[in-house]
């Protein structure tokens, strides 16, 4: 026998717009850190016979997506994970860009 | 007195330690897997070199989140002791329970090799079996174990005697990554907790050449025996 006829409570977040974001998170040394490869890069440039090139630095790109109720909190998210985890910030800064996916 | 290993995926120094705590030493030793968050019977935590999680992202950066780190964060805020070599150090690092980080050797290579170190201090845990000032030679395996930190953190680590092992001794010279003020580990302002690129364990069973990192296990023994 089914003893609860009322139908199921609609979920709160029904209602909320989740917006999927794709973020473009870029983490680069600080200035102050020595970056040997990024010298080793550059001489290799050189060697090659580009001119005028310097201040060669070398960091990382992350993509990745995720949902959130607005632009705000995707930003306030996306700190968050960099400063965990994606960049340290002893040796790293980090930037990102925002677009709706 | 019992040791606890922590043991990751990409460990690979995680057996060389025990051989130490338990072969030479006849120390109790339980090898931790990473996934297991209880330290309740240990000790002293010994975070060993390696690639935990293939060194992705960062050395140390993804091994900090798991479940025996943190345990260890615990063990260390509760004063006891935590030793991390080499990926340890950097683990240690990455978790916050040390400043600073390492970074790429200033040269690019993996230095393979046997270094000079001074002793800079003899009044830890870590240490105290040594002379303040003594030269000591042990093996250092790593790619990225250049110590970096800001001037301000740097001088507070001076001012705090935190530097425990510094690369050459007796006027050798020689910094084998570019680690700034040569150092080459470091403890927390109470001295409970100590990361260093070389690796002692790798030096403290004679038949293997070099036994200079013995007595920074045996020191550790003598004292957490009769406490």
């Amino acid at each position: 026998m089914v003893r609860n006829q009322s139908p199921a409570p609609t979920p709160s977040f029904w209602f909320e717009p989740v917006t999927q974001y794709q973020a473009k998170i870029y983490v680069t040394l600080r200035p102050s850190v020595l970056d040997p490869a990024g010298t080793a890069v550059e001489t290799g440039l050189q060697h090659l016979g580009h001119e005028g090139i310097e201040d060669v630095r070398i960091g990382k790109y992350v993509e990745l997506k995720l949902a959130a109720d607005s632009e705000e909190a995707a930003k306030a998210q996306l700190d968050q994970m960099c400063d965990q985890l994606l960049a340290n910030p002893v040796i790293e800064n980090y930037r990102f860009e925002l677009a709706a996916a | 007195m019992k040791f606890g290993i922590i043991v990751f995926p990409g460990s690979n120094c995680d057996r060389d330690m025990q051989w130490v705590s338990q072969g030479l030493l006849q120390q109790p030793t339980r090898m931790v897997w990473h996934q297991n968050s209880d330290l309740s019977d240990i000790d002293i935590v010994v975070i060993p070199g390696g690639f935990s999680y293939g060194d992705y992202l960062r050395c140390g950066a993804i091994a900090r989140f798991s479940p025996a780190l943190r345990a260890t964060i615990e063990h260390a805020q509760a004063g006891k002791p935590v030793l991390g070599i080499c990926n340890g150090f950097q683990i240690l690092t990455e978790a916050g329970l040390l400043p600073g980080a390492l970074v790429r050797n200033a040269n690019l290579h993996f230095v393979c090799d046997r270094v000079p170190l001074t002793v800079e201090r003899n009044d830890l845990l870590w240490t105290q079996n040594y002379q303040a000032g003594q030269t000591i030679t042990l093996p250092i395996a790593h790619g990225e174990g250049r110590y970096h930190a800001d001037a301000e953190t740097l001088q507070a680590l001076e001012d705090n005697r935190q530097v425990v092992f510094r690369y050459g001794g007796d006027g050798l010279g020689g910094n084998p990554n570019g680690s700034c003020n040569d150092i080459a580990g470091i403890c927390n302002r109470q001295g409970n907790v100590m990361g260093m690129m070389p690796h002692p364990e790798r030096a403290s069973d004679g038949a293997i050449g070099g036994s200079d990192g013995l007595a920074l296990f045996q020191g550790l023994v003598k004292t957490l025996v009769t406490a």
